[in-house]
């Protein structure tokens, strides 16, 4: 029993030490840790796996090419989401304090439910949370929400952006009056929070405002495009997400609508979305803040440095360029822009929440520093401020060929100033809600 | 008047790839009592397995023999690892066996064959068919005729054969059936991979219209219903009560989703089951359990 116990605890010795050689050794003084909320499992997970490639495929280049940032190097560890709030939460909860004594600038949950779960703890805990293209829209406003950053692309501006894009091709804003434009929702909060901004945009305008829901998880969407084939709009704007958007593509051409007059939001635009659909994704457009493409610059170093040195983390090597590739590209440049520009401000050091947030405050990615860091045409050019934490809001047209998506317009301008007042209106609701007092910009 | 047949129609061809997938969980119910959880699971393996296969640049009947073959192999697995152990143990043990095999299964899944999303070409074009003003879907119509084929051949399974006679016997009384030498392990291999291969079809048409990916183990949400409103005993009822809950949701999500907000299409089958456990706990077709107290 004795020797057992023995060769027992011999066992979980080795097995610790044959863990412990496998971390990597920390030197924690001079590391910034950029923790990754993932979800490699679940019903996302196709989704997912390529986005968490070019995080780390972008961390790694920074590292490995420019010596991390100003001599800081990047340590990073991923925990698993599934993509749900409570593993999203658990995963903020083991990564707020650091890694080894690396400290955390931003946090990015990496998911709806998360990103609402999260909101008010990260402002407790002055740790800035990032959420492109997700998240709460009324936190564009920094005065009332200080830690919360839903950059680039919010809803709101995703709805107006898609709108000007209709206009366009309508021949202008004065064309859209007795329009049917009709909105094929997930029946969620993401897929709700457009109807704000489309109600208002629809009184400016004079378009009839159509509003089908679709239930998760949308597998099956005759009920809701038998109603799209009696209304007969003449633009669809789909706002869905995973399986109830290819459903959506296919049974719209099952109905008879033509799928190059259907228009998906950010959620229903990457490669996963239209492959499935086969034929019938065809001639179908998507409205994205990072456009599908390997040609960009930053492809061309990655692909010398990182890709064709084995050192990617990507599997497929097919997904290389995909939208959702492009997205965690993405969203690591910001990231480590905004740390960059702290360390302007606080010396080139690891820094913690409150320096990242100044770093976010203060980032201005204009084209030439686009250009610099490689992301020219692929990241719109991103200002940030105390009272705007969006950004941008704006978004280009892309169009799936059947093998790839090609770029069909440039940058198209959300009108943020006339969805402002609704923004304002909702960030002061909470503010009253939750006895926040707004800060005043002017003194930041 | 055409918008309610075309409703209607559709809502019935739809109901048909309900009632495949609800069979899978029949076969299996009958035979053995066990409500087998992890059948979403074996759709979206099976699915998974063939379009893996064709990717390898198998021919599309080698891939479905392929899988017809890993599919049994692995009803001779689940029999002998899991099933086999549990024998004589509570309907509730099994069935939690069934859950913790649904996860296995896909893990197992997405490890070795990979999460990405995938095509599946069935070459059937999906494309509105017209009959008079009323629209009917080419792939609806082929998908209901590949359903009533695979109906009949179960038909023929269970009428006409000594393996169909031995099945029947083992669903109407387990023990008698033992008493007279049936051997009921054989009886259970041979049921999961039916079982197994109902799945393969379900999961091809299913795959087809969304792609196979993660979330085709969700179909068997909806086959919960059909049981329920069909019986849990009879494959007559799963088809029965396909129909019913095709047309039921595509009527419904026409005329009473737009007053509510819309999207009820997932909720109104488990509403319209509510009702029927309220008339008839059994279902339509399912068998009444009479106990003497």
């Amino acid at each position: 029993m004795h020797a057992t116990l023995k060769r027992r605890l011999a066992a979980i010795g080795l097995a610790l030490g044959a863990c412990a050689a496998l971390v990597p050794t920390v030197q924690a003084a001079n590391e910034q840790f950029f923790p990754l909320a993932t979800y490699r499992v679940g019903a996302y997970a196709s989704s997912g796996i390529p986005v968490w490639a070019g995080m780390i495929d972008y961390l790694r280049y920074i590292n490995e090419v420019e010596g991390g940032i100003n001599g800081v190097k990047l340590v990073w560890q991923e925990c698993e989401t599934e993509w749900t709030a409570e593993k999203g939460i658990e995963c903020y909860e083991r990564f707020k304090n650091g890694l080894n004594g690396a400290p955390v600038a931003v946090y990015q949950p990496n998911g709806a439910p998360a990103a609402y779960a999260l909101a008010d703890k990260a402002e407790a805990d002055r740790i800035p949370l990032i959420t492109l293209g997700y998240g709460r829209t009324e936190a564009t406003d920094g005065r009332v929400f200080p830690y919360n950053f839903p950059a680039m692309l919010t809803f709101y501006s995703e709805a107006s952006a898609f709108i000007n894009y209709v206009a366009e091709r309508e021949g202008g804003l004065d064309k859209l009056k007795g329009k049917k434009i009709a909105t094929v929702y997930h029946d969620s909060a993401y897929g709700r929070e457009t109807q704000g901004p489309l109600a208002l945009l629809a009184q400016k305008y004079g378009f009839e405002n159509i509003q089908i829901a679709v239930a998760d998880p949308g597998n099956e969407q005759a009920g809701q495009w038998r109603q799209v084939r009696q209304l007969k709009p003449d633009w669809v704007f789909l706002r869905t997400w995973g399986v109830s958007t290819p459903v959506a593509i296919k049974t719209a051409a099952r109905f008879g609508y033509p799928v190059e007059r259907i228009v998906g939001d950010i959620w229903a635009s990457s490669n996963e979305d239209v492959l499935p659909a086969g034929e019938a994704g065809k001639g179908y457009l998507a409205l994205t803040p990072y456009p599908g493409g390997a040609d960009f610059d930053i492809h061309q170093r990655i692909r010398q440095h990182i890709l064709d040195t084995g050192k990617s983390d990507l599997k497929d090597p097919k997904s290389f360029g995909s939208v959702y590739y492009n997205s965690g590209l993405v969203n690591a440049a910001i990231a480590v822009e905004a740390i960059r520009t702290a360390q302007q401000h606080f010396g080139n050091r690891p820094l913690n929440g409150e320096e990242g947030r100044w770093g976010l405050e203060h980032l201005d990615l204009n084209d030439a520093r686009l250009k610099e860091i490689g992301f020219l045409g692929l990241m719109q050019p991103l200002r940030l401020s105390c009272s705007d934490h969006e950004g941008g809001g704006a978004a280009k047209v892309q169009q799936w060929d059947g093998q790839r998506w090609n770029l069909i317009t440039d940058w198209v301008q959300a009108d943020r100033a006339t969805l402002r007042p609704l923004i304002d209106a909702k960030a002061a609701e909470y503010a009253k809600e939750k006895g926040v007092t707004a800060r005043d910009c002017a003194a930041q | 008047m055409n918008f309610f047949l075309e409703t209607l129609i559709g809502g019935l061809l739809a109901g048909t790839l309900y009632s495949l997938v609800a069979i899978g969980f029949v076969l299996i119910y009958k035979a053995s009592g066990v409500f087998n959880f992890a059948q979403g699971t074996m759709l979206l393996f099976a699915a998974l397995t063939f379009v893996s296969l064709r990717e390898q640049g198998l021919s599309f009947a080698l891939a479905l023999l392929l899988t017809v073959l890993v599919m049994i192999v692995g009803a001779l697995l689940i029999e002998r690892l899991v099933l086999r152990p549990l024998v004589n143990r509570s309907q509730i043990t099994l069935f939690m066996a069934t859950l913790g095999l649904s996860f296995i299964i896909e893990g197992l899944a997405q490890g070795l064959m990979g999460a990405q999303v995938r095509a599946l070409d069935l070459g059937i074009e999906d494309v509105p068919l017209f009959v008079g003003e009323i629209m009917i879907s080419q792939f609806d119509l082929i998908a209901a005729g590949v359903s009533a084929l695979t109906v009949a051949v179960l038909a023929l399974l269970f009428n006409k054969t000594r393996i169909g006679v031995a099945l029947r016997a083992v669903a109407d009384d387990t023990r008698a059936a033992l008493s007279l030498g049936i051997n009921l392990n054989r009886i259970w291999q041979i049921v999961w991979a039916v079982a197994g291969v109902v799945g393969l079809v379900a999961g091809l048409l299913w795959g087809a219209r969304q792609g196979v990916q993660f979330s085709l183990s969700l179909v068997v949400l909806k086959a919960l219903p059909v049981l329920i409103i069909g019986g849990f005993t009879s494959i007559g009822g799963a088809i029965v009560g396909g129909l019913i809950v095709g047309a039921a949701e595509n009527l419904a999500e026409a005329y009473i989703g737009p007053l509510i907000g819309g999207g009820i299409t997932p909720w109104f089958a488990y509403f319209l089951a509510l009702i029927f456990l309220y008339i008839r706990p059994s279902g339509l077709f399912g068998d009444r359990i009479i106990e003497r107290v």
